[in-house]
């Protein structure tokens, strides 16, 4: 276990190539700390950096980083500085963004981890050169009646009961419809996507508490383009949504690569 | 309802690399930041052993529901509930919300609500949920 001395401890954003001439942008990092680069092999020649901010270990070490990470209001906050820092970086040039919350006691030891790394992180940074990934979440189509008919208005107490639980059933019927109807619906988008990039990755659609959608995710995909092609991806999107009434597509990016960081991307 | 569904050709035609404008796509919420810089992202064992798992597959989501219970309320929508069309006071917002023409139906379901409750229960109804508009 690492003492905590009084030295910060170091946030990492992501790695990039410093062959990219890069002059970092103007962002503020993690509870407003300054981002600075911290080159991983030699310094004398051009080769993968850090970048990083001090972090400290009094609000991001082990204990206090847990205890910090169940306040939704802490977590939002730095999620979005992370993600910032890493947007902003990769204006510049590739990127291989980190997962939130990696962070070493010093800048040696953190040289010291990512150092032995160098070959597959230069890998993924080729894999990664003049990419970017583009998100696209597929909801149900909501339907546009899906309670049925009306029931007359004054019916008998008895008859208008039978038909409440008639309309329910039914209604829960058309609900699965539709879910089905989307889901096969997504399959196929997803495919036709995935022959426009480079790879693509299928995650588990977001709950409703995440997607703050009420109506269910069928398709959660992220998609790694070329960028030469992203508008040919994007009207593919729009194509797909104007042809399958079933399902309702949405784009978002660009995003930096963050789902294509993995060796198998 | 949200916009920006689906950003315009000209601006999907620049990567990050030919000078998008900074601060990224308008559709970017906190929910697709939370799930990437969670969930995604490259994996390099630090110094402080954290295992966002833990907290992620619970705690997050949880947490999210009831910071966003207000807001949800706002909009209409009751995903706690689950079902909209077997829940009335979800039915009765998401007709409102949705305020084209089905105020109707809304209407008849509360009072086929309010029946119901009638013959379950062998009394005549109060009719509360229409005392209460």
């Amino acid at each position: 276990m690492m003492t905590v001395t009084d030295s910060p401890g170091i946030w990492v954003y992501a790695i990039v190539d410093a062959g990219d001439g890069l002059t970092l942008p103007k962002v503020a990092g993690v509870a407003g700390a300054e981002v600075r680069t911290a080159p991983l092999g030699s310094v004398t020649s051009a080769g993968l950096t850090a970048v990083v901010s001090d972090a400290d270990l009094a609000e991001f070490g082990e204990d206090a980083l847990r205890a910090h990470l169940e306040d939704l209001d802490w977590l939002a906050a730095v999620a979005q500085e992370h993600h910032g820092v890493i947007e902003a970086v990769a204006q510049l040039g590739t990127v291989l963004p980190m997962r939130l919350a990696t962070v070493y006691a010093s800048e040696a030891s953190m040289r010291a981890a990512l150092t032995g790394s160098e070959p597959g992180l230069r890998a993924a940074m080729g894999r990664l050169r003049s990419r970017t990934e583009w998100g696209v979440k597929g909801y149900v189509a909501q339907p546009k009646d899906p309670a049925g008919g009306t029931v007359p208005e004054d019916s008998a107490d008895a008859g208008a009961g039978m038909a409440y639980l008639r309309r329910r059933r039914d209604a829960l019927s058309a609900q699965r419809e539709s879910w089905r109807g989307a889901s096969d619906g997504a399959q196929a988008a997803h495919a036709e996507l995935a022959r426009h990039c480079a790879a693509s990755r299928l995650h588990p659609p977001q709950s409703p508490q995440l997607s703050g959608r009420k109506e269910a995710m069928v398709l959660n995909g992220a998609y790694l383009l070329d960028n030469d092609r992203a508008a040919e991806f994007s009207a593919a999107v729009a194509a797909l949504n104007d042809s399958d009434p079933r399902l309702r597509l949405e784009l978002t990016g660009p995003w930096p690569p963050y789902s294509f960081t993995a060796a198998d991307a | 309802m949200r916009g920006n569904v689906i950003q315009s050709d000209s601006m999907a035609a620049q990567g990050y690399s030919s000078g998008a404008s900074t601060g990224g796509g308008s559709t970017t919420n906190l929910g697709d930041i939370l799930e990437r810089v969670l969930d995604k992202g490259l994996v390099i064992a630090g110094d402080i052993k954290i295992n966002l798992l833990d907290i992620e597959l619970l705690t997050i989501k949880l947490r999210l529901v009831i910071a966003s219970l207000d807001t949800a309320r706002q909009v209409g929508i009751d995903w706690w509930e689950e079902d909209p069309w077997l829940s009335a006071s979800a039915t009765r917002r998401a007709m409102a919300r949705a305020g084209d023409g089905d105020g109707e139906l809304e209407a008849e379901n509360r009072r086929l609500r309010a029946k119901v409750r009638e013959l379950e229960s062998g009394q005549p109804s109060k009719r509360r949920d229409d005392d209460r508009d």
